[in-house]
């Protein structure tokens, strides 16, 4: 009879207020509900914590329930003020909802803090209430991250909390609040003759780059976010502010302690809100030059990047568009590319070095039956030049007015992307789907936008088992089921696989250790067992 | 014959920047707020260095009008490829009262002083939007002008431009000497590289003031308010169709 009600009993639970005496949490239980001790220990297993007892039979009345959101809606409102605090219809319809095809849950309240005090004051109420929080930066991501799938609170630190805090032009680094956008930082510095090269498309936050551990076109040269972060600061589930490298840290290496910053990047906002980064930039390149190049078949194209990458050519740039997204691209951008594969090149360099990396690239192309060889100099030619690349997601929904794409994300080593590619193909076409490939070949990474008809759940069904078939052989290959774009909800499973048991128990002890209460974007990256 | 090019350019407060009034509404504040060279200057300096790359041209100077702060601008001129700089220093109380009248005599006077070939601005500046610069200069020279310019090539008896206008594009000839402006599409700047920026640091900037060129600072144009444009109304939700058509005959919109 028990477990019969639990659900319904669940559901009230949530509105029952949970407060914290000096040593341990309680909860007060609504009188009328059937066996209360067996409903707390469910209820704490579900909370995930540690112990809890029934304190009071007295008769909650149905004011108190209500008022259970409103007190901490007041609360809340009393940190960082009432203009700041926001449970309209469309205001947390947009916080639940970032980019990815996979339909977001609102949150119940969308605060948007100014400080990072008040963030850290934010979660303590939270914490307080057993409340869930969502860290939110621009809502680009793609795999549901946002998602407030338990409710709760969502916490927006960009939208006030949106300065450049230090650029140091000699130590090529930069500190950035959530609310700068790389877009933003990269126009700040450079007049400096500095840039920030993490590129993952969107105009992400840098902060929110940090969380998914995003990575672009250039990592080839340039690396990730893993590789161009020096440290964060971020405040945990209980409020406390930490600094991952050092407070104030920012030298190029360090030996000291624990690399906090590593575990915090690509959290996903399950350990932790950041509320600023430091962050690598680099020199803008002398000279730039593109070159764009088509081959018979994949192996081809991959066979001349694992040659230009085993003569250390230090490629900026390698994208691979295969020929069903060359197709896309001549159709909505009126090109008239032959609709083979095609390799995307950028060149960086001082211009005598551009002009030896483009001749020795251009002869490994020749060699392995490259066709046209087109490259360009000048800023406008090569804009034109990789036109048919940044259009590239456009040019797909072009393909099917009306549609959606669910963009996988995998990575392999590098020589293992034929086979894979090859098979996807095979896979897609078998399933009747529309999937163009681009792909960051230099890294072993590349995407398929699988088509879809939102109105039509069995083709997005067709497509998320591509999907993971996909990640699945990815992982089998020695890859990764997520090369940039994180795990999110969509990928759980595959996590538990790539990693094993074990492996996701480790992680699921460190984020025990951190949020005890499992506040912090739960029902992400991995579940609680 | 290896031209010789004068390129103006403005400090400007920076586009993304969210201007605000002061509050005597007879200005925007200015004071701690990011400043970057005009991008249609941007554009000018950007041809002019072009031009010395096709082997066109052979010297560019740039010049700027404004406080010391704006030796900021000619050095990202000379980063971006420009040769050497003049700097006619206004104090930063004056520019207020600094219009494109003055610029255009400082200009016309420079261009003569340094035998230049080309005067190349940018169409307009995007504080004051006045669009006016190039032509007064062009005029007070007696030269020929090129303004809106979207594609500048050399021919042997001076110059075809290709020019924007409201109809579509029009292409013209002029002689040499020649005053341009850039538009928008003439084509997309470089980045000043790090190396440029060091380079730059060594090129040389004579500062002087207009009265050493015999301009006189006199405004002609007195600033009376600035005011921000009118907040928004709310809008009005209407109840079903019925609703909206009564209200459209209402405000007179409807004859039916």
């Amino acid at each position: 009879a028990i477990m019969r009600g639990v659900p319904q009993l669940l559901s009230r639970a949530r509105l029952v207020r949970v407060g914290f005496s000096a040593s341990e949490p309680v909860l007060a239980v609504q009188a009328g509900i059937l066996q209360p001790d067996k409903f707390t220990q469910t209820f704490v297993q579900i909370r995930g914590l540690k112990s809890s007892k029934v304190i009071s039979q007295a008769p909650l009345t149905a004011v108190d329930i209500a008022d259970s959101g409103k007190q901490l809606k007041q609360e809340l409102e009393a940190i960082v003020g009432p203009g700041n605090v926001s449970s309209g219809e469309s205001v947390v319809l947009q916080h639940g909802q970032d980019e990815g095809p996979h339909p977001g849950k609102s949150p119940d309240i969308v605060v948007f803090p100014s400080s990072t005090e008040e963030v850290s004051e934010v979660c303590k109420i939270c914490t307080r209430h057993n409340t869930p929080i969502i860290p939110y930066g621009t809502g680009t991501g793609l795999e549901g991250g946002i998602s407030a799938v338990e409710g709760g609170v969502c916490v927006n630190v960009s939208k006030n909390m949106n300065k450049i805090l230090q650029i140091h032009q000699e130590d090529f680094s930069a500190v950035v609040q959530p609310g700068i956008s790389r877009e933003m930082l990269n126009q700040e510095v450079r007049s400096d003759g500095l840039w920030f090269p993490v590129d993952p498309g969107a105009d992400a936050s840098v902060c929110g780059m940090c969380a998914t551990g995003a990575s672009g076109t250039n990592a080839v040269r340039y690396g990730t976010m893993k590789e161009n972060c020096l440290n964060l600061e971020v405040v945990l589930a209980d409020g406390r502010i930490i600094h991952t490298a050092g407070i104030g840290s920012r030298p190029k290496k360090s030996s000291a302690g624990y690399n906090l910053t590593s575990l915090f990047l690509g959290s996903e906002g399950t350990l932790g809100i950041i509320t600023s980064a430091t962050v690598c930039l680099h020199a803008i390149p002398e000279s730039v030059a593109a070159a764009v190049v088509g081959f018979p078949t994949v192996q081809n194209a991959v066979d001349t990047v694992v040659m230009t990458l085993q003569c250390s050519v230090p490629m900026a740039r390698m994208e691979l568009l295969d020929e069903v997204q060359m197709k896309a691209c001549n159709e909505y951008s009126g090109l008239s590319y032959p609709e083979t594969p095609h390799l995307f090149l950028e060149f960086h360099g001082s211009e005598s070095e551009v002009e030896s990396q483009t001749e020795t690239v251009r002869d490994i192309a020749a060699d392995n039956e490259g066709g046209e060889f087109q490259w360009a100099v000048q800023q406008e030619d090569r804009t034109k030049l990789w036109t048919a690349r940044h259009r590239a997601y456009y040019a797909d929904i072009a393909l099917r007015p009306g549609c959606r794409s669910l963009t996988t994300d995998v990575c392999v080593p590098v020589s293992a992307l034929p086979d894979l590619v090859t098979a996807t193909k095979a896979d897609i076409a078998e399933h009747g789907l529309i999937g163009p490939m681009v792909g960051h070949v230099g890294d072993g990474n590349f995407h398929t936008m699988l088509l879809f008809d939102p109105a039509d759940p069995e083709e997005f069904r067709k497509c998320k088992e591509v999907a993971n078939k996909m990640a699945r052989s990815a992982i089998a290959l020695g890859g990764t089921c997520t090369g940039e774009h994180g795990v999110g909800q969509g990928k759980m499973v595959l996590l538990e696989e790539q990693f094993g048991k074990d492996g996701i128990d480790v992680m699921r002890q460190i984020k025990g250790a951190l949020d005890p209460q499992q506040l912090m974007n739960p029902g992400k990256v991995f579940s609680r067992n | 014959m290896a031209l010789k090019v004068l390129v103006g350019c403005k400090r400007v407060i920076d586009y993304a920047v969210k201007i605000r009034i002061k509050p005597d509404k007879l200005g925007v504040v200015t004071e701690g707020v990011k400043h970057s060279m005009n991008p249609f200057d941007e554009i000018a300096v950007e041809e002019a260095v072009r031009l010395k790359e096709r082997k066109l041209a052979k010297e560019i100077i740039v010049v700027t009008c404004g406080p010391p702060q704006a030796a900021e601008t000619i050095r990202t001129a000379l980063a971006m490829g420009a040769d050497r700089g003049i700097h006619v220093e206004i104090p930063l109380d004056q520019m207020d009262t600094f219009q494109p009248l003055h610029v255009s005599k400082v200009l016309a006077k420079l261009a003569e002083k340094e035998k230049v070939d080309i005067v190349m601005l940018g169409k307009l500046a995007i504080d004051d939007d006045s669009n006016q610069t190039a032509q007064m200069t062009a005029s007070l020279l007696d030269w020929p002008q090129g303004v809106f310019a979207s594609k500048i090539d050399k021919t042997d008896a001076g110059l075809e431009i290709i020019r924007e206008v409201d109809g579509g594009l029009e292409t013209i000839r002029t002689t040499l000497p020649a005053v341009l402006s850039a538009d928008l599409r003439l084509n997309e700047p470089r980045y000043a590289t790090l190396p440029n920026i060091m380079k730059a640091k060594k090129k040389k900037v004579v500062k002087m003031t207009p009265a050493d060129l015999g301009v006189d600072m006199a405004p002609r144009i007195q600033i009376v308010s600035v005011e921000d444009p009118p907040v928004r109304e709310a809008g009005q939700t209407v109840a079903d169709v019925d609703d909206l058509v009564a209200k459209l005959k209402e405000k007179g919109f409807s004859s039916a």
